[in-house]
């Protein structure tokens, strides 16, 4: 674990470096041997053990002169490995370019030829495993970790743009006069409606909540993603015309079939996510404190239930609170737990910290504000007083057998190693099966056994004029790989109703 | 937005609501419910049955008592006025197909929710036997909307205010036990009360339906908040309900886990009232 570096210092640092870079191109030029010695610019964050307790966002964002100089690191390799690593496809290497010049809203212009969210992206991607984990810098410094940081110079553009007003609405086609549904506010539906909107074609995005941005709201945290970010990126698409319709549940407000034969739609778009949480099926789950992790984010991010004099939505206050899992969800809702005031968070996980899938940046945040991670050990019981609360958690200890299926060495429990955690409430982020409701209610949609949405490779279903994407097809994933779903069906149902009579 | 047309003030702190809501009256059935919210930013989302409803007029109609924050807020709100969002219909419909007699318990503003499972099961043309169970007769709603459709109207009160004194599981006993049995029993009310309708009616082995009222927050499956033990599985109200079998569901486990808030709750209702005497006292 790194030592925390306050903004201020890295600050000082980025402008010294930045001074030693222009020195040398005004002495000539910057060669490789040059840019790759530039030290990687630290992503700001706040103080852990103060921002711990409060929701405000974590990572602060480069300066300027930071900005600049991580993006000199960028050796413009001609292969440009990150470009194939990145699931939309962003021009990573011309972006850098500009940013390096100091260009910051022409960076922008050439991610959004591609990618409509950046600041989104910047913040939730997970780069380590996609551009940067491909890049030859990395590569060439044998440390995917020291590859420029692309994510955080793309998240630096998009606040730089949006901080100061730059942002253009996109240029929208012609009205076709065709109407396209969007079943969906999260990433996939709303990269779905900005892309079909553009062709000209009129856009609704059905939404069942009360706030559009699906998961980006109810699951992302604010600290890691702040919501303002979210409603600024609807907002542009409501200004290039995109309808949207909040409480309106598709399958039982309406049903799609209803949408496409009655109410005059021509194409719609399935993006509903994984949104079915998945239980331990252990004794002693249904107790008074047993929350799935969606219920315990949804309640703090959407229903602002953190905000007691406010918010009507109410809290489950707990001092010592355990999660169980070791994904992105329960990171975040181990660090919701620390800002929600409890005094002690333990994560279980059952494997060791080599096998988290949690992204290393998440870990490590949640590391420097306190959370304890307790590795090997995965719950069998949890346990409850006589008014039925929880108070504790039976768990086994585990070790480490032979590799899985997943490649992932896979835990044996010890016997007889049964012992116990006491806490007063117990967090389950064990992932997300799909949501039955539109398969229910839609006559002939296909799905798979694990009810994922079966689609072709242009994520077309097995209805005509229906396409799919994201989590409701890919199983629980990440924000940019529903996005680059959501891109492929934003083609080819332009493509369709361009031949459509 | 949805306008409230009409407004009713059923008991000292019952309320009916018509509201405007053109999609749910069209595609809701019976058994169904919605969840309202009052405020997008900080208000709650509240699990409510729908009570009636018209999809040639576009409205539905909800009773509620006043139990915290939303329904309290709810309440006080006039002809005219508008609910910021209603979602739904949710859950799964009623089972409703010909089956000879059934016999529907509705306690308290449980009777409100039973009102469409009762028009449902006369349309299907079965002979629906109801029993209404309040406190007192001032307690007593939906009354006359029963007495028109019910082939036979039992009234139980727990002071022999109205009907007779007693409690349903009486009633509900011995219907139980002439033949031919009842085909079906749906019992919804208090949880206590749907409790000890399925153990009256275990017995005697009379299928009986339960429709429970659990916390909630989506509605949609996502949160799982909502859940019950049933037979010994999780179950999600929201989604999977909120019809049950009542003779498999784990009542205790579910009366425990409403408890979850009480706190909360008690301190909310202390503070709507204490700010609604304040508001009265301003007007004045």
């Amino acid at each position: 674990m790194s030592e925390y570096i306050p903004l201020e210092t890295l600050a000082q640092k980025a402008q010294n470096d930045l001074k030693a870079i222009n020195d040398k191109i005004a002495a000539g030029s910057l060669s490789v041997k040059d840019r790759m010695a530039i030290p990687q610019q630290e992503m700001p964050a706040r103080e852990p053990k103060k921002r711990a307790r409060e929701m405000d966002e974590v990572a602060m964002g480069y300066t300027k002169e930071q900005a600049i100089v991580e993006a000199n690191r960028c050796l413009q390799c001609k292969n440009q490995p990150c470009v194939a690593g990145c699931p939309v496809n962003v021009p990573i290497p011309q972006f850098l370019a500009k940013v390096a010049e100091g260009k910051f809203k022409e960076a922008v212009d050439v991610i959004k030829t591609t990618n409509l969210l950046p600041s989104i992206c910047g913040r939730v991607c997970p780069q380590e495993i996609q551009c940067q984990g491909v890049c030859t810098v990395g590569k060439s410094l044998k440390d995917a970790e020291k590859s420029v940081s692309i994510g955080r110079l793309e998240r630096f553009v998009a606040d730089y743009e949006r901080e100061n007003n730059l942002a253009t609405v996109l240029e929208v086609a012609p009205e076709t006069g065709k109407k396209v549904a969007v079943i969906g506010s999260g990433p996939a539906g709303l990269t779905v409606a900005a892309d079909v909107r553009r062709a000209g074609h009129t856009v609704t995005v059905f939404e069942a909540f009360h706030k559009t941005g699906g998961v980006m709201v109810y699951g992302i945290p604010e600290f890691r993603l702040p919501k303002a970010i979210v409603s600024n990126e609807v907002e542009m698409l409501k200004k290039m015309g995109v309808e949207f319709r909040t409480n309106f549940l598709v399958g039982r407000t309406g049903t799609l079939m209803q949408l496409l034969k009655e109410q005059g739609y021509d194409a719609a778009f399935v993006g509903t996510g994984a949104g079915l949480p998945k239980f331990m099926n252990i004794p002693g789950e249904n107790l008074i404190g047993v929350f799935s992790a969606n219920e315990y984010l949804t309640r703090a991010n959407l229903m602002k239930a953190y905000n007691t004099e406010k918010a009507d939505t109410p809290l489950f206050t707990a001092k010592h609170v355990v999660v169980v899992g070791g994904g992105n969800v329960a990171m975040d809702a181990a660090r919701m737990a620390l800002r929600l005031g409890a005094e002690q968070v333990d994560v279980v996980y059952r494997r060791t910290k080599n096998e988290m899938p949690a992204r290393r940046e998440e870990v490590a945040h949640a590391e420097e504000e306190g959370v304890n991670f307790r590795f090997l050990e995965n719950p069998v019981e949890i346990k409850g007083d006589e008014n039925g609360k929880v108070n504790a958690v039976t768990v086994l200890s585990y070790e480490l057998g032979e590799p899985d299926a997943s490649g992932r060495r896979s835990p044996v429990a010890v016997n007889g190693s049964e012992h116990s955690i006491e806490c007063d409430a117990v967090i389950v982020a064990l992932g997300n099966g799909s949501n039955p409701l539109m398969v229910q209610t839609t006559p002939g949609l296909e799905a798979n056994k694990r009810g994922n949405i079966v689609t072709d490779e242009n994520a077309q279903t097995s209805i005509p004029a229906v396409w799919a994407g994201g989590d409701i097809v890919l199983g629980a994933a990440t924000v940019i790989l529903a996005m680059g779903e959501g891109r492929k069906a934003a083609a080819s149902i332009n493509e369709y109703l361009s031949t459509k009579k | 937005m949805h306008t409230i047309i009409e407004k009713r003030q059923l008991s000292a702190d019952v309320y009916y609501l018509k509201v405007s809501a053109p999609d749910i009256a069209r595609n809701r059935k019976a058994g169904q419910f919605v969840l309202v919210q009052i405020d997008i930013d900080y208000g709650e989302r509240i699990p409510l049955t729908i009570a009636d409803a018209s999809a040639e007029e576009k409205w539905i109609a909800l009773v509620f008592q006043t139990v915290g924050a939303t329904t309290l807020k709810l309440a006080q709100k006039k002809e005219g006025e508008k609910i910021a969002a209603i979602l739904g219909p949710l859950g799964q419909p009623t089972h409703i197909e010909k089956k000879g007699t059934v016999v529907c318990v509705g306690g308290g503003i449980g009777v409100a929710p039973l009102h469409p499972i009762v028009q449902a099961h006369k349309q299907a043309g079965n002979k629906v036997i109801v029993i209404m169970g309040a406190r007192n007769k001032d307690l007593l709603i939906f009354e006359e909307e029963m007495r028109a459709l019910a082939d036979e109207l039992i009234i139980m009160t727990d002071d022999g205010s109205a009907g007779t004194k007693g409690l349903v599981t009486e009633p509900l006993k011995a219907l139980c036990e002439k033949e031919p049995k009842p085909a079906e029993v749906v019992a919804i009310g208090p949880p206590i009360m749907m409790k000890f309708c399925a153990l009256t009616t275990k017995p005697y082995n009379v299928h009986t339906v339960v429709s429970l009222n659990t916390i909630m927050i989506d509605g949609t499956g996502m949160c799982g908040g909502c859940r019950v033990t049933i037979g010994g599985e999780t179950k999600f109200v929201c989604v999977d309900g909120p019809e049950f079998d009542g003779h498999l569901v784990d009542f205790d486990n579910m009366m425990m886990r409403m408890k979850s808030y009480k706190e909360r709750e008690t301190a909310d209702m202390h503070k709507c009232r204490a700010q609604a005497q304040a508001d009265a006292l301003s007007n004045k």
